[in-house]
C-alpha cells in the first residue's frame, strides 16, 4: 500500500501539466453545468496529520475536505488556487521556472486575486500540491536557493538550452548551487559510495577544502539551516536510486536535532507529499554525548532550547532510543555546541579525528 | 440713617427691572428671544384662524454700535386672525394683557411674550414700534410706545387703510439692541426647529447679511386645536380657588365644585366634600382661608377623581411629526423614522401627552459627527439651552440602555420627544428645560422604549442586509475569475456565464435591500 502511494506521488513531471489542464477541467464544466465549482483534497488540519511508522514519515489521513466556491469563506483562496493552477501550467508550457516568491508577486499584477502576504501564497500553493497530489517542483515553482552541492557526480541537464549538456559537481569548488536546473537533472553516474550532509556553510567550506569528498569518497551537501524541499529531493534520490547511505552533521543543540530529523522523517508540512523523506537516513552528531565526550567548548541551553527539547522528546519521530537517548542528555547537561567547536583542537581536526570515528561507528 | 423710600411698580416696570426672566439677558440672547416671541405669536394667530402660516421674517442691521452689538430692525409678517383695532395698543403696549388667559395648551406662557420684545426695543433703542393689522375689513397701522412706569401703550401715529386685497393678518416691526453674529446659529436652529414641528407652516427668515432661509411647509393639514376646559381639582392652588370662590355664582360648595371643576358630578362632589370636611351646603363666599387651604390639600390626596381630560392639549399627531422630522432632517426612503404619540396622563392634576421620535438615517450621519441628537419640544416650542439639565438628557443618557437596541456609540441618531401639557413642569423661571417629574419620565422613557424596539429592528435588518450586500459582492467579483482562469487553463475559448449563479446568491437577499442600495446619498444641509 505505502508503496503505491509513493508511486502515485512520483508522478512522472510531464505528466503535470496535464493534471493541472484536468483540474481546469473540473471546475469549468462545473460552471456550464450551473453549478459552483468545488474540489476534493486531503484534510491538512493537524488531526489529519498522522505519523506513519512504516514510511518513518508524516502522512495525511483518510478525512477529505471540499473547496467549495459556494462558501464566502472559500471563493476567494479557491480563485486564488485556480490562477495558481493555471500560472504553473504556464510555467511549464513555456518551460519557464519560478520561485514561491515571484508567484506572489506575479499575482500582485491580477487584480482580485492578489494575495496578501507570500504566506497565503505558499499555502494556496500547497493546496494545489494536495488537490493534485504532486510537488510544487511539479510544475516549475521552486524555494530560494540557498544549499549546494558538490562531490564526483555527474549529472544531465533537462533545462531548456542546457538539454543534454553534462556536468560533474566537482568542476566548481565552492560547489553548486541547488537550483530548479539541478533538481530537474538527471543523475549519471558517480563513484562516490556515501553522503555526507552537513548543515554549516563554513563547515562545507571546510571538508571540501580538506578534500573530504575524496577522503571519505562522499557527496558533500551543504543545507544552509532547515533544508530545502529540493535539497531534500535530492538526498532522497542519491539515497534511494543511487543506493548511497545519507550521513547527517548538525550543530548540537535542538534545532540541528531537528535539521536531521526533517531530511529523514520530513515535516508536518510536506505530509501530503512524497519523495522528500530519507528515512534510511543517519544523524551522526553533533550529540549530546559528544559534548561530554570531545569536552567541546559549548554554551549554555536558553529556556527557548530547553522548551524545543522537550517537545522533541514527546514528538513521534523521536521514539527511537538514539534520539530520546541524545535528548535526555541535552538536558541533562543543560550545555548546546556548535559544528565549529571542535576547532579548539585545531582547524582540521574535524576532518582528520571526528568525522572518521564517527563514521567508523555508524 | 437714610429713609426707605417705598413704591409699587407697574408690571412693565417689573419686567424693565428683571427682563432676564423673559430670555433678554445680553444682546446676543435678546435677539434670540425676540424672534422666538414673535414668530411664537404669529403661529398661534394662525392657528387661530385655522390656516396654514404663512410667516416672513427680517433682520436688518441699522446701526453698529460697540463692542460686537447692534441696532437691528426686526420686522415680522403673519397671516394670522389679526387683532381688531381697538385692542392693538394694549396688546402690544401693555404687559399682561392677552388672549392666553384660559386653560388649554399654548404657545406663550407670560402673555407678555411681544410685549416684552417692543418693552426691550424700546428701552435699548428707544425707537417706537409699528404694528399693522387686519381682522379682513380695513387695515389699522399704529406707531406707538410703551409708558413703562404706568404700563400703558402711548400712540403717537394711527392710519386706517382700504384693504383691498382682502390681507389679513399682523405685522410688527421693531428696533432693538442685539448681536446677531453670535446669536446666528441659535436663530437658525431655533427656526429648523420650529419648522419640525410646524411642518405646516411657510417660514421664510431674511437674516441681517442678506440671506434668505427658506422652510417650506410638507403638509396642509394642522392639528386639531385644543379646547379650553374647566380646570381639573388637582390641578388648582390656593391662589385661584380663592378667587374662584370670590367670583362664582354657585351658593353652595357641592354646585360650586360640579360647575367649575371637570369631572366632578354630584356623587364624586359629595364625597369629597365630605372627605374634605366642608359641608355641602356652605356657601362658597363664606369660606375661610384655612377652609380654602384644606380644600386644596385634600384634592391632592382623594382618588375618587376621574382623570384630567386631555381635550385641551394639541399634540401634533403622529403623521405630522413624521412629516416634519422628515423634511427638516432630509430623511431618504430607507432611512428609520418611528414616531409614537403616548395616551393622555396626568401629573399633580395635569394632563399631558408625550409624543417621540427616533430617526436614524445616513442622512442625518452627514449632519453630525455620531451619537445621539435630541431635540426637545414643550407644546411645540422648542428648547434649545440647558439640554444636559432636562429630563429628556436624563432618559436618553441614563434611563435607556441603547445597546439592547444594536446602537452604538457611533450610531447616528436623532431623538425628538414632545410635551404637550397645560402646564409644562419647567425646572426654573427662564423655561428652558422640563424637570424629571416621575410621571413625565416614566412616560418620556416608556415612548423611547416603544420606538427603539423598531429600530433595533431596523438596524439588525440593515446590519444583516449589509452582510449579504458584502456576500454578493464577493462573489461577483471571484465567480467571474474562477470562469476566465478555469476557461484558460482546460484550453477553451467560451468563458463560462457565471450569471445564474450570481442569480443564486442574489435571490437570497430581501427586497428592500435593492431598494435601499439604489436611494442617492443626500448630501447634507447647509447651514
Amino acid at each position: 500500500m505505502p508503496d503505491r502511494i509513493a508511486e502515485e506521488a512520483e508522478r512522472p513531471r510531464e505528466s503535470a501539466g496535464l493534471y493541472l489542464k484536468q483540474l481546469g477541467n473540473i471546475i469549468y464544466e462545473q460552471l456550464m453545468n450551473r453549478e459552483f465549482p468545488w474540489i476534493m483534497m486531503q484534510s491538512r488540519s493537524t488531526d489529519n496529520i498522522i505519523y506513519d511508522p512504516d514510511l518513518r514519515q508524516y502522512v495525511l489521513g483518510g478525512r477529505t475536505i471540499r473547496r467549495h466556491s459556494r462558501n464566502i469563506g472559500q471563493i476567494r483562496p479557491f480563485t486564488q488556487l485556480v490562477w495558481t493552477a493555471w500560472f504553473g501550467r504556464e510555467l511549464l508550457r513555456q518551460r519557464r521556472t519560478s520561485t514561491l516568491r515571484e508567484v506572489y508577486y506575479s499575482a500582485r499584477g491580477q487584480r482580485d486575486i492578489e494575495f496578501k502576504n507570500q504566506s497565503e501564497s505558499d499555502n494556496i500553493i500547497t493546496d494545489l500540491e494536495t488537490a493534485l497530489n504532486m510537488a510544487r517542483e511539479d510544475f516549475n515553482i521552486f524555494p530560494e536557493e540557498r544549499s549546494a552541492i558538490f562531490g564526483d557526480l555527474t549529472i544531465e541537464y533537462t533545462v531548456p538550452g542546457y538539454e543534454g549538456r553534462r556536468m560533474n559537481l566537482t568542476e566548481h569548488p565552492d560547489g553548486v548551487m541547488i537550483g530548479p536546473a539541478l533538481t530537474s537533472s538527471e543523475f549519471v553516474e558517480t563513484t562516490a559510495d556515501k553522503v555526507l550532509v552537513i548543515e554549516k556553510g563554513a563547515m562545507f567550506t571546510r571538508l571540501v577544502e580538506e578534500r573530504a569528498h575524496e577522503r571519505f569518497n562522499a557527496i558533500l551537501i551543504h543545507t544552509a539551516g532547515q533544508s530545502p524541499r529540493s535539497t531534500r529531493s535530492i538526498i532522497h534520490r542519491l539515497n534511494r536510486d543511487n543506493g548511497l547511505p545519507v550521513w547527517i552533521f548538525t550543530d548540537g543543540d535542538p534545532w540541528g536535532v531537528h535539521i536531521a530529523m526533517v531530511i529523514i522523517s520530513g515535516s508536518a508540512n510536506a505530509a501530503h507529499l512524497r519523495g522528500l523523506a530519507t528515512p534510511e537516513g543517519r544523524w551522526l552528531g553533533v550529540w549530546a554525548t559528544d559534548i561530554v565526550d570531545y569536552k567541546l567548548p559549548t554554551e549554555n541551553l536558553t529556556d527557548h532550547d530547553t522548551k524545543r527539547l522537550k517537545e522533541l522528546r514527546e514528538d513521534p519521530r523521536y521514539r527511537e532510543e538514539l534520539w530520546q537517548r541524545e535528548i535526555e542528555t541535552f538536558l541533562k547537561i543543560g550545555k548546546k555546541a556548535e559544528l565549529e567547536a571542535f576547532s579548539r583542537y585545531g582547524l582540521t581536526y574535524i576532518v582528520d579525528e571526528y568525522l572518521p570515528a564517527k563514521l567508523e561507528g555508524a | 440713617m437714610t429713609e426707605l423710600e417705598y413704591q409699587s411698580i407697574s408690571p412693565s416696570d417689573f419686567f424693565y427691572r428683571n427682563r432676564e426672566i423673559a430670555g433678554f439677558s445680553n444682546p446676543s440672547r435678546a435677539i434670540y428671544a425676540a424672534v422666538r416671541e414673535l414668530l411664537e405669536n404669529s403661529l398661534d394667530a394662525c392657528e387661530a384662524r385655522r390656516v396654514t402660516p404663512d410667516i416672513y421674517l427680517r433682520i436688518r442691521e441699522i446701526a453698529a454700535s460697540d463692542e460686537g452689538t447692534s441696532i437691528y430692525e426686526l420686522r415680522i409678517e403673519d397671516n394670522g386672525v389679526g387683532v381688531p383695532s381697538e385692542h392693538i395698543p394694549s396688546c402690544f403696549g401693555q404687559v399682561f394683557y392677552g388672549s392666553k388667559y384660559t386653560l388649554k395648551q399654548s404657545r406663550g406662557t407670560f402673555g407678555l411674550g411681544g410685549t416684552i420684545t417692543i418693552l426691550y426695543g424700546q428701552i435699548t433703542t428707544h425707537k417706537p414700534v409699528r404694528v399693522v393689522s387686519s381682522t379682513g375689513d380695513d387695515i389699522h397701522e399704529y406707531e406707538m410706545m410703551i409708558d413703562i412706569e404706568h404700563n400703558r401703550p402711548l400712540v403717537i401715529k394711527y392710519w386706517v387703510r382700504p384693504n383691498k386685497d382682502r390681507w389679513r393678518g399682523t405685522a410688527v416691526e421693531l428696533q432693538l439692541e442685539g448681536d446677531y453674529s453670535r446669536s446666528m446659529y441659535r436663530i437658525y436652529e431655533y427656526l429648523k426647529q420650529t419648522a419640525m414641528v410646524n411642518p405646516y407652516a411657510d417660514i421664510a427668515f431674511v437674516d441681517p447679511r442678506g440671506r434668505l432661509y427658506r422652510f417650506e411647509k410638507a403638509t396642509d393639514q394642522m392639528p386639531q386645536p385644543p379646547e379650553p376646559v374647566k380646570p381639573h381639582p388637582q390641578g388648582i392652588d390656593v391662589e385661584t380657588l380663592r378667587r374662584l370662590t370670590s367670583i362664582t355664582k354657585a351658593r353652595s360648595m357641592k354646585t360650586f365644585m360640579m360647575e367649575h371643576f371637570q369631572g366632578v358630578g354630584e356623587t364624586t362632589a359629595s364625597r369629597f366634600l365630605e372627605e374634605a370636611g366642608v359641608s355641602p351646603s356652605v356657601d362658597p363666599r363664606a369660606l375661610s382661608p384655612d377652609d380654602i387651604v384644606r380644600i386644596v390639600r385634600r384634592t391632592k390626596e382623594f382618588k375618587g377623581f376621574i382623570r384630567p381630560e386631555s381635550s385641551c392639549l394639541s399634540p401634533l399627531g403622529e403623521e405630522l411629526l413624521e412629516a416634519g422630522i422628515r423634511k427638516e432632517l432630509n430623511l431618504s426612503e430607507g432611512g428609520f423614522l418611528k414616531v409614537i404619540q403616548r395616551k393622555p396622563s396626568t401629573y399633580l392634576g395635569f394632563p399631558f401627552i408625550v409624543e417621540a421620535a427616533i430617526a436614524h438615517d445616513r442622512s442625518i450621519a452627514s449632519q453630525m459627527k455620531g451619537g445621539i441628537k435630541i431635540y426637545r419640544y414643550a407644546n411645540r416650542i422648542p428648547l434649545l439651552f440647558d439640554e444636559s439639565s432636562g429630563v429628556v438628557w436624563k432618559v436618553v443618557n441614563k434611563n435607556i440602555n441603547w445597546s439592547t437596541y444594536k446602537v452604538s456609540g457611533d450610531t447616528p441618531l436623532v431623538v425628538v420627544v414632545h410635551l404637550c401639557s397645560t402646564k409644562i413642569p419647567y425646572k426654573t423661571v427662564g423655561k428652558e428645560y422640563i424637570a424629571d417629574q416621575p410621571e413625565v419620565e416614566r412616560e418620556i422613557t416608556n415612548a423611547l422604549r416603544v420606538v427603539a424596539r423598531s429600530l433595533r429592528l431596523y438596524i439588525a435588518r440593515s446590519i444583516r442586509m449589509a452582510r449579504e450586500k458584502r456576500r454578493l459582492n464577493i462573489f461577483e467579483k471571484y465567480l467571474p475569475k474562477i470562469a476566465e482562469f478555469s476557461m484558460k487553463l482546460s484550453d477553451r475559448d467560451e468563458q463560462p456565464d457565471v450569471e445564474p449563479l450570481l442569480q443564486v446568491v442574489s435571490a437570497s437577499l430581501p427586497e428592500v435591500e435593492k431598494k435601499i442600495s439604489e436611494v442617492p446619498q443626500i448630501a447634507g444641509q447647509d447651514s
